[in-house]
C-alpha cells in the first residue's frame, strides 16, 4: 500500500473510520430500499400489475340494437331511432365557465347538474350534457365547433314510440336500471348506465328485445387516447316482438275513447289473441326514452285517475249486469230454471226485512231468462241467485274465468274476486249473509272482475264454451282447441245465452238497442258497476253526482253473431249507463276490425236484413 | 525511458473503474430515457435520449477539464467559484424562467441551465477549503462551524425561495456531511439531533401549503388520486407491475403510455424497475453501491485533507440524491425535484455529477503526485 505524506496524517487516519460508519448507514438505507422493492415487486406484484393493466386497457361496451315491437301485421309500434347526445371531456375544455354558460343559454343544459357530474367523473371520461338534442341544436353545435373545444356530439339509439301514448300500457317503457336489477344481473348483460324495460312488453320481453352486448378492448394512454384495438366483439341485435295487436283496431279503440277514462280489450274469441288493449288515461312512453324527468313522473304518480295503471288487467271492477251471463248459465246448468221458467218482477225484491230494487222502478212483470238478460232484469237474477247460493255462483264464475288470472303475458295481472262463504269467513272473519248473495247476483257487492276476464268470458260464450288464454304475442296456428279449455257447459245453455245476448242489441227493449242499426250483427251485455253504494230509496241522479262517484259503464260483446271473430269488453269509468256510453266504443272497435277482415275476404259482408232483425 | 515509464505509471493510477461505472450508469439512463419516450408522438420527446448523449459528451469534456487542473489550484479558487455560483443564482431570480411552478432555470446558449445544480460543486469546494484552512487535527467546535454554515445557508435560502426545496436541502446535506467527515465534537451531534427533534414541528409551520400537501399525500396517496397522489400511485404501479423479472426492455406500459409523470427525469428509476423488475433493480442498486464505495475509498486514500473532503462531499451529494430519488419513487419520501444521478434526464445534473466525478478522479490521480 501507500503511505500518507501530508501533514494531515491524523485526520486521514480518522476518515477511514468515518467512511466505515457511512458505509454502514448506506447499506442500511439500501436494505430498506430493497425491502420496499421486494414488497412492491414481489408481494404486491399481482395487485399492482392488475392496476397497470387497468390503466392501459379500456373496455368499451357496445350495445346491440334493441328489437322492435310490431303489430300483428308487422307495422312497427316501437322502434329505435338515432338520436344525438351532447357530451364533453372536461380536460379538453379550455374555459369551462364560459362553455357551460354559453350552452346553458343556447341549448338550455342543466349547468348545476353538469358541474356536479364533472366533479364526480374520472379524468378523461366524458360527461353527458344533454341527451336527444334536436336538429337545430345539432346544426348549431356543428357551426360553433371551433369555439367549443372538448364538446362533441355522439349518436345513440333512442327508443321511439311511433304513436305516442297509443297502447302505452301494453308497450311499456324503458327506465334506468335500478341498483337491485343491476346487482341481480351480470356485468356482461347490463352496465350501470343501461336502460331496461320497466313496464309492459318492454319489461316482460326484456330478454328477447335486448340484444347481446359487444365490446371493444382498446389500449389507451394516460390522456385516454385510443392507441390500438386489442379485441372486438360485435353486439347482437335484439329480436323483434310480434304482438297480436291490430294497429287499426287499436287506433280506433283509442280514438273511440277520446278523453273518457276506462279500459277496452278486444280478443279473438277462438285464439285469445289480444287485438286491442286500451287503458285511459294514458301516458307517453317517449317521455321515458332518456329517463323520465322527475316532475313528469311525480305528476303521473299523483294523478288521482292513475294513468300508470294497466286497467284491462289490473283494474278490478264490479262486473255489474254483465255477470248475469254467468248467473243465467249457472241457473240453467243447475236445473234451477228452464228456458220457460218465469219470475215476476214488481220492481223490487224482498228478502227478510230488506228490499232490493230492480233498476226499472216499475218492474218488468213476468220475465223468462231470455227477457231477463235482454232487459237486464235484476229481480229475475235475485231469485235465481238465492236459489243457487253464493258457492254455486262462485263455481260458475270460475268456469267463466273469473277470480283467476287469465295468464296473459303481462306483469302484475290482478285476479279479481269471486266470493264464497269460506272466503268471507277467512277474509272478513264474518259469516256470509244471504243479502250479499242478492247483491252478487247482479255483479255488485264483493264480486270483482278485470276487463280482460270479462272479454274472455264473453269470448267463451261466442266460441262455444272454450275458455281461451289471452295472449299478446303472435304465434302461428293457435286455435281454441289447442290454447283453450273446454268447459262442461251444455250447448243448449250457451245457445240460450247467445240468443239473449243477440236480443240485447236486436230487440226493442234490449239495453243496447242503439247498436241494432250497426253494420254487423253484434251480441252483448251491458252493465253498470256501482262506485258508491246507494241507499235503498235514493234517487239515481246521475248528472248531479261528482264525476268520481259516478258509476262505470260496461259493455261486453262479440260479433258477427253467427261467426264470432272478435270479443270485446269495454268499461267507461264514471260514464253512467253501459248501453249508452260503453256500447258505442265497443261497436267502433268491432266495426274497424271486422271491416278489415271483410276487405281481406275472411268474413262475408253482412246481409242487410240481419241487422234489422227485431224480436 | 524513465519519463515515459513515469507517465505510464501515472496513467495506471487513473481510476478507470470509476469512470467505467459512471459510463455504465449513464448508458442505462440513456436506454431508459429512450424506452420511456418510445411511443411518444412528439419528435422532441423521442429524441430526448440523443440530447442526453450530447449532454453526457459535454459533461465528459467538463469532467476531463476539471480532472487535469490540480485540485490544489481549485482549492485556491474556492471563493471566486462560490461567488460566480451565487451570482448565477441571483440571475435566476431576476431573469430566470419558470418551470413547474418554480423559478430555477437560466437560459444559456439555447439550453436551459439550472445554476442551483452547479452551486453544489462550488459549495463542496468552499466548505472543504474552509475546514482545511482551520488546520485542526481535533474535532471542530460550534464556533468552527459558524463560517461554513453561513456559506451553506446563503445558497440554501436562495434556492429554497425559488422554491426548490429538494436542491436547497442538498446544501444542508453537503455542509453536514463534510463537517461530519472532517470531525466535530460528539456533543454537537447529540445536541443538534435533540434540537432538530424539537424544531421539527416548527419547521412544519414554515412549509408552503403545497409542500405540506406533498407530505400528507405521501402518507395517504389515495386521498388525492388525481392530484399529488397520482404520481406516487402511478410510480408504485409502474414498479410493482414490473414484478420479479420485469416487463422486459422497452415493454413498460406505465411509462410509454404516459401514466407515469416526469418519467424521464424524476421517475426514471420507476421506468427501469418496471422493465427490468426486482432483479434488475437490485443489480442497479448494487452498481450504485459499488460506485459510491469506490468514491469513498478515494477519500481514504487521498493525499491530503482537502482532497478527502471534496471527495466525501461529492460522494455524499450523489448518495443523497440517489437515496432520496429512489425513496421518492417507492413512495417512501415526499416528492421533490431530486434526480437520480447519471440516469435521470437533464443536462444540469449530469454536468454537476460529472464535474464532481472529475474532482474525485483528480484527487485519486494525484494521490502520489509528490513522489
Amino acid at each position: 500500500m501507500f503511505k500518507q505524506r501530508s501533514g494531515s496524517g491524523v485526520f486521514l487516519g480518522k476518515i477511514r473510520r468515518r467512511v466505515f460508519i457511512f458505509s454502514i448507514l448506506l447499506i442500511g438505507c439500501l436494505m430498506l430500499i430493497s425491502m420496499r422493492l421486494w414488497h412492491l415487486q414481489v408481494l404486491q406484484h399481482e395487485i399492482l400489475a392488475g392496476k397497470s393493466e387497468n390503466n392501459r386497457i379500456r373496455q368499451l361496451r357496445t350495445d346491440g340494437l334493441r328489437g322492435r315491437i310490431l303489430d300483428r301485421n308487422g307495422i312497427p309500434l316501437v322502434d329505435s331511432r338515432p338520436s344525438f347526445q351532447l357530451s364533453l371531456i372536461p380536460e379538453d375544455v379550455e374555459d369551462m365557465e364560459w362553455t357551460l354558460d354559453f350552452l346553458e343559454k343556447e341549448i338550455s343544459i342543466d349547468k348545476q347538474a353538469i358541474k356536479e357530474a364533472i366533479k364526480s367523473t374520472r379524468s378523461f371520461n366524458k360527461v353527458t350534457l344533454k341527451r336527444d338534442i334536436n336538429r337545430e341544436e345539432v346544426a348549431f353545435i356543428e357551426e360553433r365547433r371551433i369555439d367549443l373545444p372538448g364538446v362533441f356530439l355522439e349518436v345513440k339509439a333512442a327508443r321511439n314510440y311511433e304513436n305516442g301514448d297509443m297502447a302505452a300500457h301494453i308497450l311499456g317503457y324503458l327506465g334506468a336500471i335500478s341498483q337491485k336489477q343491476y346487482e341481480k344481473s351480470s356485468p356482461e348483460i347490463y352496465s350501470r348506465d343501461d336502460f331496461i324495460g320497466q313496464y309492459g312488453v318492454e319489461k316482460v320481453f326484456e330478454k328477447t328485445l335486448r340484444g347481446g352486448k359487444g365490446f371493444k378492448r382498446i389500449e389507451v394512454d394516460a390522456a385516454g387516447r385510443e392507441l390500438r384495438n386489442l379485441a372486438t366483439k360485435h353486439p347482437e341485435s335484439g329480436t323483434d316482438i310480434h304482438l297480436t295487436l291490430d294497429y287499426e283496431t287499436q287506433k280506433a279503440a283509442e280514438e273511440a275513447f277520446g278523453d273518457k277514462m276506462g279500459a277496452a280489450i278486444a280478443i279473438d274469441p277462438d285464439t285469445g289473441e289480444v287485438l286491442a288493449f286500451v287503458s285511459k288515461p294514458s301516458f307517453n312512453p317517449n317521455d321515458f326514452a332518456f329517463g323520465i324527468k322527475s316532475d313528469v313522473w311525480k305528476k303521473l304518480l299523483a294523478d288521482e285517475f292513475h294513468p300508470l295503471q294497466e286497467r284491462p288487467t289490473q283494474g278490478q271492477y264490479p262486473p255489474g249486469s254483465t255477470f248475469k251471463i254467468i248467473m243465467a248459465a249457472a241457473a240453467l246448468e243447475e236445473g234451477i230454471i228452464t228456458p220457460e221458467t218465469k219470475f215476476y218482477c214488481p220492481g223490487h225484491y224482498r228478502l227478510g226485512r230488506r228490499s232490493y230494487r230492480c233498476w226499472k222502478k216499475g218492474g218488468h212483470g213476468y220475465v223468462d231468462v231470455h227477457t231477463a238478460l235482454v232487459r237486464s232484469c235484476d229481480v229475475f237474477f235475485y231469485n235465481v241467485g238465492i236459489k243457487l247460493g253464493i258457492n254455486k255462483i262462485a263455481e260458475y264464475s270460475r268456469k267463466f274465468g273469473l277470480g283467476v288470472r287469465t295468464g296473459v303475458e303481462l306483469a302484475n295481472e290482478k285476479p279479481g274476486l269471486t266470493p264464497t262463504k269460506e272466503w268471507k269467513l277467512r277474509a272478513k272473519k264474518e259469516p256470509w249473509i244471504k243479502g250479499e248473495t242478492v247483491s252478487c247476483s247482479i255483479g255488485q257487492g264483493f264480486v270483482l272482475a278485470t276487463p280482460i276476464q270479462l272479454a274472455r268470458m264473453v269470448a267463451m260464450v261466442a266460441n262455444g264454451g272454450w275458455l281461451v288464454t289471452p295472449t299478446i304475442i303472435k304465434k302461428d296456428n293457435i286455435k281454441k282447441e289447442t290454447g283453450g279449455v273446454k268447459t262442461s257447459l251444455k250447448d243448449e245453455t250457451l245457445d240460450i245465452i247467445r240468443l239473449a245476448l243477440r236480443g240485447v242489441v236486436a230487440e226493442q227493449h234490449g239495453t243496447a238497442w242503439r247498436l241494432r242499426k250497426g253494420k254487423y250483427t253484434y251480441a252483448g251485455k251491458t252493465g253498470t258497476a256501482q262506485v258508491v253504494k246507494m241507499k235503498q230509496n235514493e234517487k239515481w241522479e246521475h248528472e248531479k253526482m261528482q264525476i268520481k262517484h259516478r258509476d262505470h259503464a260496461w259493455f261486453v260483446s262479440y260479433a258477427p253473431y253467427d261467426n264470432p271473430k272478435i270479443a270485446v269488453a269495454v268499461i267507461a269509468e264514471h260514464a253512467g249507463h253501459g248501453g249508452s256510453m260503453a256500447a258505442p266504443i265497443a261497436q267502433r272497435i268491432m266495426d274497424t276490425y271486422l271491416s278489415k277482415l271483410e276487405k281481406a275476404g275472411l268474413i262475408e259482408a253482412p246481409t242487410k236484413d240481419e241487422g234489422q232483425k227485431t224480436e | 525511458m524513465t519519463g515515459e515509464y513515469l507517465e505510464r505509471y501515472k496513467w495506471r493510477k487513473f481510476d478507470s473503474t470509476l469512470l467505467f461505472i459512471v459510463l455504465l450508469l449513464s448508458a442505462i439512463g440513456v436506454i431508459a430515457i429512450y424506452s420511456s419516450n418510445l411511443q411518444s408522438d412528439s419528435m422532441f420527446m423521442k429524441s430526448l435520449y440523443l440530447r442526453q448523449i450530447y449532454w453526457i459528451s459535454l459533461s465528459l469534456v467538463a469532467m476531463g477539464v476539471v480532472m487535469f487542473i490540480d485540485y490544489h489550484t481549485i482549492e485556491r479558487m474556492a471563493y471566486p467559484l462560490y461567488t460566480v455560483g451565487i451570482i448565477s443564482l441571483i440571475l435566476v431570480d431576476i431573469t430566470g424562467h419558470t418551470g413547474g411552478g418554480s423559478q430555477r432555470w437560466l437560459a444559456m446558449g439555447g439550453f436551459n441551465f439550472q445554476p442551483s445544480e452547479i452551486m453544489k460543486i462550488t459549495l463542496i469546494i468552499l466548505i472543504a477549503r474552509i475546514v482545511d484552512d482551520m488546520e485542526k487535527d481535533e474535532e471542530m467546535g460550534v464556533l468552527d462551524l459558524l463560517k461554513p454554515a453561513f456559506f451553506a445557508a446563503v445558497p440554501f435560502l436562495m434556492v429554497a425561495r425559488q422554491p426548490d426545496l429538494g436542491t436547497a436541502l442538498i446544501f444542508i446535506i453537503l455542509f453536514a456531511s463534510i463537517v461530519l467527515f472532517a470531525g466535530i465534537r460528539k456533543r454537537i451531534i447529540v445536541k443538534t439531533a435533540a434540537l432538530m427533534a424539537i424544531l421539527a414541528p416548527l419547521f412544519w409551520l414554515f412549509l408552503k401549503p403545497y409542500q405540506k400537501k406533498r407530505i400528507l399525500t405521501l402518507l395517504d396517496p389515495e386521498s388525492d388520486p388525481m392530484g399529488q397522489g397520482y404520481q406516487i400511485i402511478q410510480s408504485k404501479i409502474a414498479i410493482g407491475s414490473g414484478g420479479l423479472w420485469g416487463k422486459g426492455l422497452f415493454e413498460g406500459t406505465q411509462s410509454k403510455l404516459n401514466f407515469l409523470p416526469a418519467k424521464h427525469t424524476d421517475f426514471i428509476f420507476s421506468v427501469v424497475a418496471e422493465e427490468v423488475g426486482f432483479v434488475g433493480s437490485i443489480i442497479l442498486i448494487a452498481l450504485f453501491f459499488f460506485f459510491i464505495m469506490r468514491v469513498m475509498e478515494t477519500a481514504i486514500h487521498s493525499r491530503d485533507k482537502f482532497g478527502a473532503l471534496i471527495t466525501v462531499g461529492v460522494g455524499s451529494m450523489i448518495t443523497f440524491n440517489l437515496l432520496y430519488n429512489i425513496g421518492m419513487t417507492l413512495g417512501l419520501l415526499p416528492i421533490v425535484g431530486l434526480t437520480a444521478p447519471f440516469i435521470s434526464y437533464g443536462g444540469s445534473s449530469l454536468l454537476t455529477n460529472f464535474i464532481g466525478i472529475g474532482l474525485v478522479l483528480n484527487v485519486s490521480y494525484r494521490r502520489f503526485a509528490s513522489e
